[in-house]
């Protein structure tokens, strides 16, 4: 016999206790039929999963955010005794312990801070160093969102209505029209390249600018930066 | 065979999805396709009138996902086209009366016995459109040539890609004016296509006839129903050509091709 899922309110957002018994496959399914049930009360509701001693592998994980993403959920955070499943968690930016639900600032809420974990895959041997950034290659549409700690690349056009929010640079190897924001943390080092920089708006760090109005522009590649304290855009060229 | 299941969104209301719907429902059957459109906007039920069937409702959609008649009995036949019917929406009831899996059984039925099952979607994003895109085979975004029903189409198009089952998307710009886009004043069918990066398959000119005939309920009349035909046989698989937009120019475009200016 297997006991049924339970959710708790908690100040964090809701918490998931799920049977130990169950297969993880039912777990996701019955999970997924309760929040369909209820869909308008989960929208946009923050879980903590509690998996208590259960080993839950990092594709499994990535399967049951998928299925949350779908349905406008968020998962903060996997709380969990197994060290496989504190390892999943970490590689897929969640949190292992209980954290406070994301604020509405424009800065990369805290919940999607990757902690640092000492058991990172190996690298591949490189010469250089470099940090590490999130490729898309897809156009971002209006509507869709992409936060990131690191650097953002996209090989498409980031469509006005669409938000990029990066820790670190951003670079759009097509048209960016939508809202961005690099070095949301802070770091005003950051730059925006796109092919054709026309954004809504362009945040790098604390600083604000919109894009002059459009005339009969020539498309040209560019690069955003802060320069004495305003955001400056020049020709994409070196 | 099996036909296809074609919805008709837009995100953005007052598109013209329901007038292309009954269009390309009355073109495709002209074409001696069998086809029965769906319309999907419980409770705001529009599709009869445009096909000019209001009068000959009995039972509807909701009617039959609840049980209370067989899905022949809401089918009401086309008074010119006989091989054309229509599955009218409630006007009593609201979105939430049906569910995705309801339509999914809806159209898998109808399939059987139809080369085309046309879907006209509500506008928006939540309930309505989701029941309507859940049984496509195949799905047409209609937009006009604006900027906020540009922005609503690119968001819809967002949402189908990110589908579990994602389907064939494509485009029709309805409502063109000619002449504003020849003075630069409304985004072209060219912008509107670029911004939106998918397949076109028609152009759609602005004409008040269209208000006339969706009053009466009948088939549009002159260049609007040229578009919608060749919509209706770029669907059946046939290639053709987009409608030149110019023949029609003013004298002084006229002029300007007689005397070879660009």
């Amino acid at each position: 016999m297997s006991g049924a899922i339970q959710f708790k309110g908690i100040r964090q957002g809701l918490l998931v206790t799920i049977p130990p018994d169950d297969e993880w496959a039912k777990v996701i399914a019955d999970l997924a039929i309760r929040i369909d049930q209820q869909a308008a009360f989960f929208k946009g509701a923050s879980l903590a999963l509690d998996v208590d001693k259960r080993a839950v592998r990092r594709h499994e994980l990535a399967n049951l955010l998928n299925i949350l993403q779908k349905r406008d959920v968020n998962l903060i955070s996997v709380l969990s005794t197994s060290a496989t499943t504190q390892g999943a968690a970490r590689k897929l930016g969640l949190a292992i312990e209980l954290v406070d639900p994301p604020t509405t600032t424009s800065h990369v809420p805290d919940a999607l801070k990757i902690t640092e974990s000492p058991h990172e895959a190996p690298l591949l041997k490189s010469d250089v160093h470099g940090t590490e950034g999130l490729l898309i290659r897809r156009t971002l549409r209006s509507g869709q969102s992409v936060q990131h700690n690191g650097h953002v690349v996209v090989l498409g056009d980031v469509n006005a209505g669409s938000e990029i929010v990066a820790g670190g640079d951003i670079v759009v190897w097509g048209r960016l029209r939508g809202v961005v924001h690099a070095g949301a943390y802070g770091d005003e080092t950051c730059v925006v390249c796109a092919l054709d920089l026309q954004p809504t708006q362009l945040r790098i760090g604390a600083l604000i600018s919109v894009s002059p109005p459009s005339k009969k522009r020539r498309k040209h590649p560019e690069r955003a930066y802060i320069d004495d304290g305003m955001i400056r855009a020049e020709p994409w060229t070196d | 065979m099996s036909g296809r299941v074609i919805t008709i969104t837009s995100g953005k209301g007052g598109v013209g999805k329901t007038t292309t719907t009954a269009n390309l429902a009355m073109s495709l059957a002209s074409l001696e396709q069998r086809v029965v459109a769906i319309d999907a906007d419980i409770g705001l039920r529009n599709l009869d009138l445009m096909m000019g069937l209001e009068n000959r409702i009995v039972y509807d959609l909701v009617d039959v996902v609840e049980g209370r008649c067989k899905l022949k009995q809401a089918m009401v036949k086309h008074k010119d086209y006989p091989a054309l019917a229509l599955i009218p929406a409630s006007q009593v009831r609201d979105k939430t009366a049906i569910s995705p899996q309801d339509m999914i059984t809806v159209a898998n039925e109808l399939k059987h016995a139809h080369d085309f099952v046309l879907i006209d979607s509500p506008a928006g994003i939540e309930w309505g459109f989701k029941n309507a895109v859940a049984p496509a085979d195949e799905v047409l975004v209609v937009t006009n040539p604006e900027v906020s029903a540009v922005r609503d189409a690119d968001r819809i198009i967002g949402l189908l890609e990110a589908e579990e089952r994602p389907v064939p998307v494509r485009l029709i710009v309805n409502r063109i004016k000619l002449g504003m886009v020849r003075r630069g004043d409304m985004l072209s069918v060219e912008d509107v296509v670029s911004l939106l990066s998918i397949k076109l398959i028609g152009v759609v000119p602005d004409d008040e006839i269209i208000i006339k005939s969706s009053n009466e309920g009948v088939a549009a009349t002159g260049r609007p129903k040229q578009a919608f035909e060749d919509i209706a046989r770029r669907l059946m698989g046939e290639k053709v050509p987009f409608m030149n937009l110019d023949s029609n120019g003013g004298v002084l475009e006229r002029f300007r091709k007689l005397f070879g200016g660009g």
